[in-house]
């Protein structure tokens, strides 16, 4: 390697013409005669040019600082953002013998209806959302999440003659027709109504709620496709409800034709299904007229169609009524968690400094 | 030297000169021939030879005669009824696999390993229903591809050997074919063709000699691919074949059957008989050409194949070699056990869990109906298998495939690198197997062997001291010293040979003036005295010495002006300066061990008879004359010269009158032809004659070491490697290696076998004594063998090794006994024979122990399966790593035994090579290879272990706590295609590059700081600990990526209103989390961040984002609307800035207490390596300083007196040379001498 590069030298000190000649005829000679010779490149020979990082005490700490402060500014944002968020939780399991909707939880009793009076002490401000809650329900179990037939509810018709088997067990009703929607996430829709009223002198005036756009736009416009079939009733010929539904999926929403079938926003929302036990689903979004600046205070009564069954599994329902800020709904979770570990990182950056400052490092070989 | 030795005869110690008995010699065997042993082996050829038994005799060939081996007596049963014949045809194969059998073979290959049959079976079992928690593909696609990329490296591995296959099948031969001699291809040669071979052919076949074109049909062959010496052997034809079968024609009508033994893989070893023309011939292995050697000097010669393709002795010894595994790899596959057993565990709790959750909700939960009449306990056993498949990745597919690429990558940048590149001999270093890199960072022990490793096995002669005064350091021809010289000129010589180089002009101006008698007999000696073959090549003379020793100062003599020109049976042509003279040789008493010299009667040409002789100082002086001069001062120049390390030897003379040398001769002859102890008498009649000898002075002659070898040998002892030497040498050139190459030095103290011996016996009798404390004692450290302070080492020759060992035949001794009229002495407590195995193993361990406490091992006159066993005992009692270096087939066997055989390679020799997994030519790049290539590819191994671990425990055990949730219905916490995709294409590529590329110092630290080296040697960086350390970092990672975006989304919902807390948002924020974790969680581990880490780093992250907005796009759900199913969840999520902020304090709180203990455990606890890199940039300056300044030049320190002389261990060509056929006759005289030396009876040969 050494001769070479001398040889190299040399060649590149000969100026005269017919001395590079040379040179060229002596070095060509030389690969040849070196046809196992390594290359020198930086990569085969281990030298890439390379930042050789260290976590030495001036990044470390200050950058535990830094990183400090700045969790705490984002905690103490979240948490302020989140105290300003209203939200107003009600049960109407009908557990307790005081409940409203105690009456609906005996056996045998069909649509029963409750009413859930509550009253608001200051303007609720924004829109404000609704939204019905269960807890205990597992729709993160894994086998209900996968009893579904996504190609079905794409609107493929063939599907809809012959399920997939994944929405075992509810592919075929008992005389062998097959069930559209099938399986289990769609069959145990919830299918508890609820209508608002603000109570004015006695008198009750409806809160409408608007239930359009409460599911994904994705949901809504590519992964849930009714049949093109008009009207969309002929497409469900030969087919039965889900055995726990009440109307077929062409008659959800009687008001707006537009909502119905697969892309009914509520059959949407209850399709997404929630990542844990407890859970929220969007009901309604309540923007319309003088209550789209939110709710004034006041009492309110809620009429809630008790259809869905909870109590046989310990499960619980409610209702939310919550308005939003930029980072959502309220939650303090995170913003505690952005402040404790923030100053934890403050703190740490100060023992990382007097154990620097005691072990400073011995200069040794 | 002082040392007296035991007479060899009488005594039961071992002898230190000789190698104990050969290598394969079985019980068996040594029975045999002792018992018939007073037999002298039958002379002429009439006969058949008295031990051949038939059956080793099963082997039959005939010359000439095809279909003769086809007869279906020499077949034999392949497969079921289809037969072959026995005789293999000349075709090697090594190749594995063909067209056809590529694909069953390799994937067969593969599923033999149990992680990839796992894979199969969890394959196996998601095609079940009802336990299929992961669809098909989350398996299937990194199986496939993991196999894939091992199949493919697989198949060009195969292709290159189908290259090589058929690139030496298709070499060229001649075969006498039809009666005349074709050309052919070296696979269509069969057993029974007689071959024509020209010179610097290789040999084809294992073939017997049947003539050549030199006289007696002697044909030189290099063995060098064999065996590994260079030295050229000679091979002789049968003198009836010789006589018989020049011609083409009489080649053709050659019909000879052979009978001869088995194909076996002993290569010093071969029985026959030719039957020919109705007589019985003995064949040996002299008249073998083995398959890999070279034709040398032989214009041509013609051979009968008898061994063909993989039959052949070449092919008997390569092949089988053990397949070696690296202690990490052991490491990891208890590892992977390790996983397979925690991943059981978990499995069956959380099924435990599943049982009781479904007796508790799930079962009252209407919602969750599925059809099935199956009570908990039931859903519970398959929630377990469930289980097993949603947990898979704990087990790391792509481990075993990501550690193969790693091992290749570190592979070649072995072959790669330029600084273990040996420009001379244009070889590059090469790593021959490519799964044992990371040990070599963790070597503890190092066995070398000496000649060609150690040393060049180049000798050179340096100096000399004549009557007294000494010549060879640097000087004017005036005779003025130099400080440093220019090497003499030797134009004046036309003999001379250039690429000898002396330095001292003055001897030359000392010889050429011719004043200086003793000067010039001295060269006169070198010349005359010794049994070198010399062969006239156009270019000038060529020296064939049977060792280097020899050789070099034949030609020493010839660049002084006395050129050794010629030797014919009885006389020696030498040129002395101009004058060209003939000596008649009257006696020739050649070198053996014992006799450590050689003389030679010459009558010169006026009739004076005088006896040269050379030999070791030790018996050259108990033989000196009194009357001798100069004995003091060269005794002072042999001091200094030992000093030097330099090999000596002291030339003398003596003049012997007529009648002298008559009466001598008469008692000679008559101890020639004596009937019993032939060889004591003779020995005794050259004592009688070597006596009263003139010193003339001494040769100084350096065994030149190779470049660098002290200065490693310095290195590697500080990183803790300890050096054992193992050399078939002499305790006295073994010794005097080590000295020289600073592996012992003077404040050692030195013991032999006898101390050994005796500190072994005692220790063994205390034992005995008191059994009970040593029995239960054997736990606490032993007490030191050395309790003196300072350093030992120990020097131990074959014969005692056996001794200390047990490993000697006890029949053997035994018939030794009985010959000698002893009868074996009774057992008793001194004794040191052994009571039973365990003792024996007792002291084996004793052994080791004593051993390992030395600085310094070497093991001298040990044979090649000393060599192994040496290692396998360091290897059983140390567990330590060893490594074993050498160049020649007697390395082979220690090669094959040490966890890394690593060859020297750009010799001629290719045996130790093709065993080894390391190659390279240089001792001294054993130094860049452990220190700079193992280290950095243990910490890398280790890195990317630790790291692959951690990650897939961090991924899958999210898993695990969302089973707390999810009513332990095994539903996973990511969308299926990250599983998918986590392992191949998220998460592999950085730490891949980690494993290939990281440094944590570059290489010039790592040399300079050898002590660097240290945490692999401990396997400090990757074990159990480290093991439950990534496991635990997994487990809070996991609990992190958890249960911060479980406390997000306990109760929240969108900017929009809409709720985010569904479970596909979920999914994607622990994903998000847990890819950005451990890309950064790499970054930090990461000490060498080069523009291609950059890259994979950022790339996996965005191949990350790329990959899911893609799958959760519009487009690809149309298409497969049940198979990607996750549809603008990705958008959906990723717009909340709350998710961010969720994945951002995942992500910190994932990382950052990491850190935290990371800084700390470094301020506290910083390991030199910590020590180093913090002071990387100093270090860094400093070594550019020092690049700048010249290193001084090594400098030897001094020594206490050795002894040393110039014979390496084989005999010489004395008999070649007395047996006259190899001579080369003068063209002239060709007829004549032929007769007479025909006409020489056999006894009366030796009659010199």
């Amino acid at each position: 390697m050494l001769a070479n590069a001398a040889n190299n030298e040399t060649c590149s000190t000969n100026i005269g013409n017919s001395s590079s000649r040379l040179c060229n005829q002596k070095m060509v000679k030389e690969e040849q005669e070196l046809a196992n010779r390594p290359d020198n490149t930086a990569f085969t020979q281990q030298r890439l040019p390379a930042w050789q990082p260290m976590l030495s005490a001036g990044i470390v700490i200050p950058g535990f600082v830094l990183i400090g402060l700045a969790f705490i500014g984002i905690g103490v944002a979240l948490f302020v953002t989140s105290r300003s968020i209203q939200v107003l939780e009600l049960d109407y399991t009908g557990l307790e013998q005081n409940s409203p909707c105690f009456k609906c939880t005996y056996p045998n009793v069909s649509n029963c209806v409750c009413d859930l009076d509550f009253s608001i002490d200051s303007l609720f401000k924004g829109t404000v959302f609704f939204y019905y809650g269960l807890s205990n329900y597992f729709q993160n179990f894994r086998k209900y999440g996968v009893s579904k037939d996504d190609v079905q509810l794409s609107g493929d018709l063939t599907n809809f003659k012959s399920p997939s088997d994944t929405c075992s067990p509810y592919v075929y009703d008992r005389n062998n027709q097959p069930i559209v929607p099938c399986g289990s996430i769609a069959n145990s829709m919830f299918n508890d109504t609820f209508q608002l009223f603000q109570k004015i002198n006695g008198t009750k005036t409806l809160v409408p709620f608007d239930g359009k756009g409460i599911a994904w736009w994705t949901d809504y416009n590519i992964k849930y496709r009714n049949p093109s079939v008009t009207p969309l009733k002929n497409a469900f010929n030969s087919t039965v409800k889900p055995i726990f539904w009440s109307k077929p999926a062409y008659e959800l929403d009687t008001s707006d034709p537009a909502n119905n079938g697969f892309i009914n926003q509520n059959f949407l929302v209850w399709m997404r299904r929630a990542a844990l036990p407890n859970f929220r689903k969007l009901y309604g979004r309540i923007d319309e007229g003088v209550y789209a600046q939110g709710l004034p205070a006041g009492s309110y009564s809620l009429a809630i169609t008790y259809n869905y069954p909870v109590l046989s599994f310990g499960g619980r329902k409610k209702v939310v009524f919550s308005n939003v800020s930029w980072m959502g709904g309220k939650n303090e979770f995170l913003g505690i968690a952005y402040l404790v570990i923030g100053s934890l990182c403050v703190l740490m950056s100060i023992v990382m400094l007097i154990v620097y400052a005691k072990f400073k490092f011995p200069e040794e070989d | 030297m002082s040392r007296q030795r035991a007479d060899s005869d009488g005594s039961l110690e071992p002898d230190d000169e000789v190698m104990p008995y050969s290598d394969d010699e079985t019980d068996d065997e040594l029975d045999v021939s002792s018992e018939g042993e007073p037999e002298p082996p039958v002379a002429g050829a009439l006969h058949p030879p008295a031990d051949a038994r038939p059956s080793e005799m099963a082997w039959k060939v005939k010359a000439n005669d095809r279909p003769y081996h086809h007869l279906p007596e020499f077949k034999k049963k392949v497969f079921l009824c289809i037969k072959k014949s026995r005789y293999s045809g000349n075709a090697i194969k090594t190749y594995k696999y063909n067209v056809l059998t590529f694909l069953p073979l390799n994937l067969y290959e593969q599923f033999k390993r149990v992680a990839n049959l796992y894979f199969l079976v969890l394959l196996i079992l998601q095609i079940i229903p009802d336990i299929a928690t992961l669809p098909w593909y989350t398996t299937l696609i990194p199986l496939v591809v993991v196999l894939g990329v091992t199949g493919i490296k697989d198949l060009v591995d195969d292709l290159a050997r189908h290259r090589m296959d058929k690139e030496i099948n298709s070499r060229k031969c001649e075969v006498l074919l039809d009666g005349r001699f074709q050309e052919s291809k070296w696979r269509n040669i069969q057993v029974g063709d007689v071959v024509r071979m020209k010179k610097n052919d290789f040999i084809p076949a294992d073939i017997l000699l049947l003539s050549s074109s030199n006289p007696n049909s002697l044909c030189y062959v290099e063995t060098a691919e064999l065996d590994g010496e260079t030295n050229l052997k000679f091979k002789l034809g049968l003198r009836v074949t010789d006589e018989r079968l020049q011609e083409e024609r009489q080649l053709a009508e050659f019909n000879a059957l052979i009978e001869c033994e088995e194909p076996n893989n002993r290569l010093d070893k071969f029985v026959g008989t030719m039957l020919y023309e109705g007589k019985r011939y003995p064949l040996d292995l002299d008249n073998m050409l083995l398959r890999g050697c070279k034709i040398r000097n032989t214009e041509v010669s013609h051979g009968l194949v008898i061994f063909a393709g993989a039959d052949t002795k070449i092919m008997k010894n390569g092949g089988k070699t053990r397949f070696k595994r690296t202690k990490i790899d052991e490491l990891m596959n208890y590892m992977v056990y390790s996983i397979f057993v925690l991943l059981i565990l978990v499995a069956a709790g959380l099924a435990i869990g599943h049982t009781y959750w479904y007796e508790a909700i799930g079962s009252k939960a209407w919602y969750l109906f599925d059809g099935k009449n199956q009570n908990s306990s039931y859903r519970g056993f398959l929630m377990f298998w469930g289980y097993i498949i949603a947990l898979n990745t704990m087990v790391p597919i792509s481990l075993y495939v990501s550690v193969e690429v790693i091992r290749l990558g570190q592979s070649k940048f072995i072959n790669w690198d330029l600084q273990m590149y040996f420009l001379e001999k244009d070889t590059p270093a090469k790593a021959r197997t490519t799964t044992l890199n990371e040990q070599l960072g963790q070597i503890e022990y190092i066995f070398s062997d000496k000649t060609g490793t150690l040393t060049q096995n180049v000798m050179q002669f340096k100096k000399c001291t004549i009557a007294g005064r000494s010549y060879g350091e640097p000087t004017t021809a005036a005779g003025l010293v130099l400080e440093r010289g220019r090497p003499v000129d030797w134009s004046w010589n036309q003999y001379a040979d250039r690429s000898f180089q002396f330095v001292d002009h003055s001897l030359v101006e000392c010889i050429r003036s011719g004043k200086d008698k003793d000067a010039n007999e001295f060269f006169k000696l070198l010349s005359l005295c010794h049994t070198v073959m010399v062969e006239h090549k156009d270019d000038g003379l060529v020296y064939q010495a049977a060792s280097p020793d020899e050789g070099a100062l034949v030609t020493a003599a010839r660049n002084f002006g006395y050129v050794f020109l010629s030797r014919t049976q009885d006389t020696i042509t030498i040129k002395e300066m101009e004058e060209e003279r003939t000596y008649e040789m009257l006696a020739l008493l050649d070198f053996n061990s014992d006799r450590k010299r050689m003389s030679i009667i010459l009558k010169f040409p006026d009739g004076r008879i005088r006896l040269y002789c050379k030999g070791a100082d030790t018996v050259i002086y108990e033989r000196l004359s009194p009357k001798s001069k100069h004995k003091e001062t060269t005794q002072t120049a042999l001091d200094i010269f030992a000093n030097a390390t330099l090999r000596t030897l002291c030339l003398c003379y003596k003049d012997l009158s007529a009648d002298e040398y008559e009466a001598w001769s008469k008692l000679h002859q008559e101890a020639q032809v004596a009937m019993s102890d032939r060889d004591a008498a003779l020995d005794r009649m050259y004592e009688q004659i070597e006596s009263n000898l003139m010193l003339i002075g001494a040769t100084a002659i350096e065994d030149k070491l190779q470049d660098g070898v002290p200065e490693t040998i310095a290195k590697l002892a500080k990183a803790d490697i300890k050096i054992w030497v193992l050399t078939g040498d002499k305790k006295e050139t073994a010794e005097n290696i080590g000295y020289s190459c600073s592996l012992l030095t003077d404040n050692m103290q030195i013991h032999y076998g006898e101390d050994v011996n005796e500190k072994l016996k005692v220790r063994q009798a205390r034992r005995r004594l008191e059994p009970a404390t040593f029995r239960q004692g054997t736990k606490k450290p032993a007490e030191a063998f050395f309790p003196e302070p300072g350093k030992n080492a120990l020097i131990i020759t074959g014969g005692w090794l056996n001794e200390i060992l047990y490993e000697k035949k006890k029949k053997r001794r035994r018939l030794r006994l009985r010959r000698l009229g002893k009868r074996p002495p009774p057992s008793n407590p001194q004794d040191c024979q052994p009571m039973d195995d365990s003792e024996k193993e007792m002291r084996q361990i004793d052994f080791v122990d004593m051993a390992c406490e030395c600085e310094a091992v070497i093991c001298c006159r040990v044979t090649p399966k000393q060599k192994g066993n040496v290692v396998s005992l360091v290897k059983k009692y140390k567990k330590a790593v060893t490594l074993s270096i050498g160049d020649g087939a007697n390395d082979v066997n220690m090669i094959k035994t040490a966890d890394i055989g690593v060859g020297i390679s750009g010799q001629e020799g290719m045996q130790a090579v093709m065993s080894s997994d390391y190659a390279f030519a240089q001792f001294r790049y054993l130094e860049r290879l452990l220190l700079v290539h193992g280290r950095w590819s243990y910490i890398r191994m280790c890195k990317f272990l630790r790291y692959f671990f951690f990650k897939n425990f961090a991924f899958t055990l999210v898993h695990f706590w969302y089973s707390f949730f999810s009513g332990f219905s095994s539903q996973v916490a990511y969308e299926d295609w990250f599983i998918t995709l986590y392992n191949l294409c998220y998460s592999s590529l950085p730490v891949l590059l980690v494993g290939l590329l990281d440094q944590d110092v570059n290489d010039k630290l790592s040399l300079k700081f050898p002590k660097l080296y240290l945490p692999g040697q401990q396997g400090a960086l990757f074990n159990y600990r480290n093991f439950f350390i990534s496991l635990f970092h997994g487990i809070f990672v996991s609990l992190v990526i958890f249960f911060i975006p479980y406390g997000a989304f306990l109760q929240t919902m969108g900017q929009d209103g809409e709720a985010p807390s569904d479970y596909q948002s979920f999914a994607i924020v622990t994903a998000s989390s847990l890819i950005f974790t451990v890309n950064l969680q790499i970054s930090l581990e990461t000490s060498y961040w080069t523009f291609v880490n950059c890259f994979a780093v950022l790339g996996s992250i965005a191949i990350y984002f790329g990959i899911m907005f893609d799958i959760h796009s519009a487009g690809i759900h149309v298409i497969f609307p049940s198979v990607f199913t996750f549809t603008g969840a990705a958008s959906n999520a990723l717009r909340q800035p709350y998710l961010w902020l969720t994945i951002i304090l995942t992500v910190g709180i994932s990382l950052l207490p990491v850190i935290c203990i990371q800084f700390l455990h470094k301020s506290i606890w910083p390991s030199v390596g910590d020590k180093v890199q913090r002071n990387r940039k100093k270090y860094e300056m400093e070594l550019l300083q020092e690049e700048k300044k010249k290193a001084p030049a090594f400098e030897r320190g001094r020594r206490s007196r050795r002894s040393a002389y110039a014979f390496s261990h084989s005999r010489g060509y004395a008999d070649l040379i007395s047996s006259g056929r190899s001579i080369r006759r003068r063209p002239a005289a060709r007829g004549v001498f032929q007769e007479s030396i025909r006409e020489v009876p056999q006894t009366a040969a030796e009659n010199i």
